[in-house]
């Protein structure tokens, strides 16, 4: 086990390294710098901002600087922002992290047992109503539930807010939003991961020994069914954690979706590889605790 | 029995709660007591703007994150509407007049008969927020920092005013004692400018000029040292109304009342808080749900629902800014100047602001937007007839199409202007005229390197005064963009760059836009209108061209219940 989960950690640096260098280039192959805006300045200025950045050098003396700075745990400075993007990235990451621990929570409590009694209650109409719903989660973007959240519901209820991020009551309508779809996918894995493992023999066989209904699936079926919505969970929730764009403008969440395009669109080359390597590296460990979880779940991949 | 249950119930939770260990108890009290006060707070129908109004707190949206707050690095908007509350320059704006200027850290001042040597006296009690005395000595060291060529302020040039200033910042000079500043005694700053500037003084409200604390920036770090800590809430000092409180990145920036400040009885508001709302529809909607006391701006689209719905809140208000199309002239096709005029003339102006835009903007008919002092030349008129004959003395007809292609932002009212140009040009020229979309940073760089043929554009003044406009279209200037340059425009700036008498200035520099209009290298298409929403509390904001509000005169008070 221990030696699985080394060589995964190693495969995860080279996939992150990866990342990094494909990123690195490809945002400076883009057309711009950070220092172009709709007021051009003195070219003596813009040379000296690049000199200060390095981006007068060369692309592999660049990528040699920048791999010094992570030797020693600093990420640069953002020439957009003027400031560290490890500051940055602090600053940003913890509204991100409680948005998506809310988020996955809520997909897994509405997901699973949607999932589950559609798949107990096959070709019934909880079962087709379930999957409509869930059909609908997987279809309507975020960016028209986010704003029917907003306008219809917290205009209606007293402690919600259009948008703001000060108490925990803020947290409720952008966790729903971003929730709603991975449940809606969650619903449609665990039915299908149910259906397989209800009709296997040995679920068979404990019906014909007369163990009660209940206790069939609680301790026999679940555990089985849901290894494919274990296997979404891991990476669904890195994917919820680094952050919605849509989301965070529609709501006003500082949190780190909005660097992810910001820094893009502003050739923040500084923010944009600390962004990639802060998501590729939960998404790696995600991976992990996901394939960590499905051994400990099926005892047949321990070997 | 069915009265004792629950009395015995409770009893036993008393009880229970009674053994509770210390981190419930904590939990209990840091969780779901605030619980029951926001949510109590929340029924009794307060709303949060009724809440800050009553703490005397403006909330105002603020587009973006600020840059930061070093008034020496930023160049943005929202940036400067923080440090406006936070740091103060030698003189302020009116708070409802345009060309009147007020003391500020400057209690008086005074110039020669030809406006090239001006003499600030500095307020005798003005002071840094942390006590330390504000003296000329800091006005020095921040012109010095603003123009160190080390440093690399982008707005440095905004200090080129003064004389021997653009030397040092470009490097040719290496004594800052040759550029036209002194101090002859800590509270009399001399200024010595490089040609008669009678608008000096609008200049000083720039925050370009502002001081910044010396003894500060020295703590934590050196004179051409961007990017250190001082800014932050925790070292920072400022000489404004405001001082800086809180700064959570991406949430909000919070500013308080400076007690230090040299006219602090005149403030009449606790504090101020800025948020970076990006999505103008969210921000809508938190204005409407009685989150905001104003808008950063208001969508296009969405004024015709604020005015009927929202009317007592809509402010649209004139803005100093011009938004107009640029031809590359050296574009074979539109190196002709009938090919220019066709396509110029052919713009209805009115007919897109009634249409698309919907924000009460005016048809422009130069790139200066005219003030009372200033008359615009009227060079630009929608004449279609005229138009197409100019087109068919440039050969293109039926049997030879014009075709261009228009370069375009990705803005969704970009999009939609850029097909109101595309229909006009079809409909009276014949024209065959497609639009490319690109990014932002796309867009700067194809503009910046002539990679198109027209391209929509636009220019705000960054102070009250025409050359702030025309100063761009000089030869290898980086904003001209346009491939144009004219040494008789250039001229005629120069000389009226040397006239000491205001209005003959400003009648020469007329002379200059009519010669660069009758030119041509843009089609002015209209003068900007700031359309934003603002609450009825708000009492002292008065409609300015830069909409530099001068936050110290602001007030709130609760509108009284009907």
């Amino acid at each position: 086990m221990l030696h699985t989960i080394i060589s995964r950690l190693l495969q995860g640096i080279a996939v992150v390294f990866c990342l990094l260098l494909i990123t690195f280039v490809l945002v400076r192959l883009m057309p711009g710098d950070p220092f172009s805006g709709e007021k051009a300045h003195s070219a003596h200025i813009i040379q000296k901002n690049k000199e200060r950045f390095h981006l007068d050098q060369s692309y592999v003396r660049q990528f040699s600087v920048y791999l010094g700075f992570l030797a020693r745990g600093e990420m640069g400075d953002s020439p957009v922002k003027e400031q560290p993007v490890t500051k940055i990235i602090k600053h940003s990451f913890p509204a991100s992290l409680i948005l998506g621990i809310a988020g996955i929570s809520i997909a897994i409590l509405i997901g699973i047992p949607a999932g589950i009694l559609s798949a107990l209650k096959k070709n019934s109409y909880i079962d087709y109503g379930t999957m409509v719903v869930a059909m609908a989660g997987i279809s309507i973007p975020s960016f028209v539930i986010a704003p029917l959240l907003a306008g219809q519901v917290a205009t209606r209820i007293p402690f919600l807010k259009i948008a703001g991020w000060g108490d925990p009551f803020d947290w409720i309508l952008p966790a729903i939003t971003l929730g709603l779809g991975t449940a809606a996918y969650l619903a449609r894995i665990t039915r299908g991961g149910m259906l397989e493992v209800l009709n296997q023999d040995y679920i068979r066989t404990a019906h014909a020994k007369g163990v009660r209904p209940l206790i069939v699936v609680t301790k026999h079926a679940i555990r089985g069914g849901i290894i494919p919505a274990i296997a979404y969970v891991g990476p669904a929730f890195a994917a919820l954690i680094t952050g919605s764009f849509i989301i965070e403008t529609i709501f006003q969440i500082p949190g780190m979706g909005q660097h992810f395009v910001n820094a893009t669109k502003d050739r923040d080359y500084f923010l944009l590889q600390g962004v990639v390597i802060l998501f590729g590296t939960l998404i790696v460990f995600a991976n992990l605790a996901a394939d960590i979880a499905l051994v400990m779940l099926n005892p047949r991949l321990r070997n | 029995m069915t009265d004792q249950f629950p009395r015995k119930k409770k009893l036993h939770i008393l009880h229970k709660t009674a053994n509770f260990p210390c981190m419930c108890k904590a939990l209990l009290i840091s969780i779901v007591i605030p619980t029951f006060a926001i949510v109590l707070s929340a029924c009794k129908g307060d709303s949060p703007i009724d809440r800050y109004t009553q703490k005397k707190i403006l909330v105002l949206g603020n587009s973006a994150e600020p840059q930061g707050l070093d008034p020496q690095i930023v160049t943005g908007v929202p940036e400067n509407n923080i440090i406006r509350s936070i740091f103060e320059g030698l003189c302020v704006e009116h708070p409802s007049k345009e060309g009147v200027h007020m003391p500020g850290a400057a209690a008086s001042w005074d110039s020669s008969d030809d406006f090239t040597e001006w003499t600030f006296h500095l307020q005798p009690n003005g002071q840094w927020s942390d006590g330390t005395p504000l003296t000329a000595d800091d006005f020095l060291f921040s012109f010095q920092r603003m123009l160190h060529p080390n440093f690399g302020a982008e707005y440095a040039s905004m200090l080129y005013y003064i004389e021997g200033a653009e030397a040092y910042n470009k490097g040719q000079a290496e004594d800052f004692s040759h550029v036209g500043v002194s101090a002859p005694d800590p509270y009399t700053l001399n200024i010595r400018l490089k040609a008669p500037t009678p608008f000096l003084p609008e200049l000083t409200k720039h925050y370009s000029w502002f001081p910044v604390p010396k003894h500060i920036i020295l703590k934590h770090g050196t004179i051409d040292q961007r990017n250190t800590p001082w800014t932050e809430p925790e070292h920072i000092a400022s000489n404004g109304a405001f001082t800086l409180k809180t700064w959570r990145f991406n949430d909000y920036i919070a500013v308080e009342k400076n007690p230090r400040y040299w006219d602090h009885a005149t403030v009449k508001l606790n504090g101020i808080r800025f948020l970076p709302i990006s999505n103008q529809y969210t921000e809508a909607r938190m204005f409407f749900n009685q989150q905001l006391h104003t808008t950063y701006s208001l969508a296009p689209e969405m004024i015709e629902y604020a005015s009927n719905q929202y009317q007592p809140y809509l402010r649209q208000e004139t803005y100093l800014g011009t938004s107009f199309i640029r031809f590359n002239v050296t574009d074979p096709k539109l190196m002709d100047l009938k090919v220019r005029q066709a396509l110029a003339l052919s713009i209805d102006s009115q007919a897109i602001i009634d249409h698309v835009l919907k924000g009460g903007q005016t048809p422009a008919y130069g790139i200066v937007p005219p003030t009372a002092d200033y008359h615009t030349p009227k060079v630009v008129t929608f004449d279609p007839e005229r138009a197409r004959k100019l087109l068919a003395e440039a050969g293109y007809g039926n049997s030879k199409k014009l075709r261009l292609t228009l370069l375009s932002t990705d803005k969704e009212v970009s999009k939609r202007i850029s097909e109101a140009y595309q229909d006009m040009w079809k409909k009276h020229l014949g024209a065959e005229v497609s639009i490319e979309q690109r990014e932002w940073k796309t867009y700067l760089a194809r503009m910046a390197e002539l990679d198109y043929q027209l391209v929509i554009s636009g220019w705000i003044g960054d102070y009250p005064d025409p050359t702030t406009f025309l100063e761009m279209w000089k030869k290898g200037d980086g904003n001209n963009r346009t491939g144009w340059s004219n040494e008789a425009y250039e001229a005629l700036l120069a000389q009226a760059e040397q006239i000491k008498d205001p209005a003959q200035r400003l009648r020469t520099l007329e002379k200059a836009e009519a010669l660069f209009l009758s030119e041509m290298p843009i089609i002015p298409i209209y003068w900007y209108t700031s359309n934003y929403l603002l609450h009825t509390s708000v009492k002292g904001w008065h409609p300015l061209l830069l909409n530099n509000h001068p936050y110290k005169f602001v007030d709130l008070v609760q509108p009284t219940q009907p």
